[in-house]
């Protein structure tokens, strides 16, 4: 096992790594909403559709120009507004109905705990993928909004398993009985008691969350079924970027960058909040991008 | 363990059956229909003389009805966008998916597992941190990006293997049996690769910290003290125990793989499941949707099920 020093080191490695996700994050924040500050174009501004269609990276472009002649640094920096605001609020309704979801299994016990269970088995067993790719092709074009509420509707099975599992190990102890021997209502120990406990869990799997759902974005994205034109995601920069990423590697590689860059921050940090806020590593299981 | 497998499968039957009504009532409630496209000589009564034939134009239920009817016959219906019916197109596909996904997935296992357990027998080394690095990276990619990396990395800039498909669209067929062979395997490299090292990451991750649970425990200890060496240990003793939640992790895994074959396939021109189900919704093609998303669903509930016995093999106390 872990020598007393080695926690320590560790704690101290853990709570660094904290900073520098978080601070990156902060950045990514702050690059989004400055976006048109910062921006050296407009996002959608076809330059010049002759001399600056598909240019390799220069002084001029850094990242290059597209298909349409537009400057692929910018459509990033703009992109970024688009993909952490659909990731940040569909993870926030995953989070919502699935700690409701949660909490009312968990607390309600017994055979309706059984059935919403069961049906939780089945949701997690249809693939992600393609019930998202069935409804937003299907419906298409779905505006901004649908997409986070398609998204955040499809997202929510790991958090409500983890919120249960987490008030059924609560709901036993000592201050919940004392709570409920006091007379206190049970939405009152649902929410005063309960909830509290488990939001450490909570916390780090929203954040998880919205590093899976980033990536999830872009792949829509990419299939041309996510964020559309002219809220281009950084995902929709590929797919309408019209060629392919083995002409114009310059058009596929920066947003890809910038995927992976912030994805990772919020893992990293997720990993990290999961160590502090959540000693007994209860791991949200098979978030991988696509679950 | 016979009564769990039962219920088990059972319950995957239900399952499917769920997925099967979502899906064709779903595919049904959206706007337009397989005939919908644009088209010089599609009039307005050419249209409704074929819905009139498919049957597009009755009620819902009774659509619902015919179709389960002729399911239960073995028919899976006609693909209006391929010309041909659906169980010939699903033929084609789904052993090219199974091929891929099922070589991904025991890779990804065998390199997840192993590099889990190297972890956790060092924890905090140097060497741990930097494999724990590199699978946070692997774990971070999307997948059709690490794809199109892939793609680019291998058969531009290093062109080891061919740019994607099956097999090679011209030679393949003038091949004597071990080129033939060797060209497929050429062609599975790169979609493989790609699945594995993304799913990998994830069991790596999971491996790691079941295999933590595990070691300090008594038994371990126990063995130990008996003198058994710290590979038999490690490998033996306690891996077996800490593989019963990374099978779990199996049957979680599945529709994520199955998903993301979708991105695997489309960057790698693998005419798979993923890519016949994305353009079948992408054309409104009602019968190949219906088709390829209960085939999904079948997957699915089969790893669930495979686990379920895996469990029992490494678990003595699930079995009877």
């Amino acid at each position: 096992m872990l020598s007393g020093e080695q926690t320590l080191a560790g704690r101290f490695g853990t709570h660094h790594t904290v900073r520098v996700a978080g601070a990156l994050i902060v950045l990514l924040c702050v690059v989004a909403v400055l976006a048109p500050v910062i921006a050296p174009y407009s996002p959608a501004a076809q330059l010049d559709i002759v001399a600056l269609k598909n240019t390799p990276p220069s002084r001029a472009h850094p990242f290059g120009t597209d298909w349409f002649s537009r400057d692929v640094l910018s459509r990033v920096i703009f992109g970024a507004r688009v993909s952490l605001s659909v990731a940040g609020l569909s993870a926030l309704l995953s989070t919502t109905v699935g700690t409701a979801y949660g909490l009312a299994a968990g607390y309600a016990g017994g055979r309706v705990e059984q059935m919403m269970m069961h049906l939780l088995d089945a949701l997690l067993s249809i693939p992600r993928v393609l019930l998202l790719v069935a409804v937003l092709a299907l419906w298409q074009p779905v505006p901004l909004p649908g997409l986070v509420l398609v998204l955040g509707l499809t997202g929510w099975y790991g958090v409500s398993r983890i919120v249960r599992a987490e008030v059924r190990n609560a709901s036993s102890r000592e201050y919940v009985l004392a709570a409920r021997a006091l007379g206190a209502s049970n939405v009152r120990v649902v929410l005063r008691h309960l909830l509290p406990n488990v939001a450490g869990p909570i916390i780090v799997a929203t954040t998880l969350g919205v590093a899976n759902v980033i990536v999830l974005e872009a792949g829509l994205s990419f299939l041309g079924v996510g964020a559309r034109e002219p809220n281009a995601s950084w995902g929709t920069i590929f797919f309408t970027g019209g060629s392919s990423p083995t002409d114009t590697w310059w058009v596929a590689l920066f947003p890809g960058v910038a995927i992976v860059v912030t994805v990772l921050a919020f893992n990293v940090l997720g990993d990290a909040l999961r160590d502090i806020l959540d000693p007994r590593q209860l791991h949200s299981i098979g978030s991988r991008s696509s679950d | 363990m016979r009564r769990q497998l039962a219920a088990r499968l059972l319950k995957s039957l239900i399952v499917v059956l769920i997925v099967t009504t979502i899906s064709f009532f779903l595919i049904r409630s959206a706007p337009g229909d397989p005939f919908s496209y644009e088209g010089p000589n599609f009039t307005p009564a050419i249209r409704a003389q074929w819905r009139e034939q498919f049957g597009y134009n009755r009620p819902l239920p009774e659509q619902f009805a015919r179709y389960v009817a002729s399911v239960a016959r073995g028919e899976f219906g006609y693909s209006h966008a391929r010309r041909r019916p659906v169980r010939d197109a699903l033929a084609d596909a789904l052993p090219r998916t199974v091929l891929l996904v099922g070589v991904s997935l025991a890779l990804s296992f065998v390199l997840g597992i192993v590099l889990g357990v190297v972890q956790s027998t060092r924890p905090g080394s140097r060497i741990d941190r930097a494999i724990s690095n590199v699978l946070l990276l692997f774990y971070s990619l999307p997948d059709f990006w690490f794809a199109m990396i892939m793609l680019v990395g291998f058969t531009l800039w290093l062109p080891l293997f061919p740019p994607g498909g099956i097999v090679d669209p011209v030679m393949h067929d003038y091949m004597g049996p071990w080129q033939a062979f060797a060209d497929r395997l050429a062609h599975l490299v790169l979609p493989a690769a790609t699945l594995t090292l993304l799913t990998s990451a994830a069991v790596a991750r999971y491996q790691r910290s079941a295999m933590l649970d595990v070691l300090p425990m008594e038994f371990v200890q126990a063995a130990r003290a008996k003198g058994l060496s710290e590979r038999r240990v490690v490998w033996r003793h306690a891996l077996r125990t800490a593989l019963t939640p990374v099978i779990a992790l199996l049957g979680l895994l599945l529709p994520a793989l199955v998903g993301g074959s979708v991105f695997v396939e489309t960057v790698f021109s693998w005419p798979g499941m993923g890519l016949l189900t994305a353009d079948a919704i992408f054309n409104r093609d009602y019968d190949l949707v219906t088709a390829s998303v209960v085939v999904g669903a079948v997957m699915v509930a089969l790893g669930n099920l495979l686990a379920d016995m895996l469990h029992g093999l490494v678990d003595p106390r699930l079995r009877d």
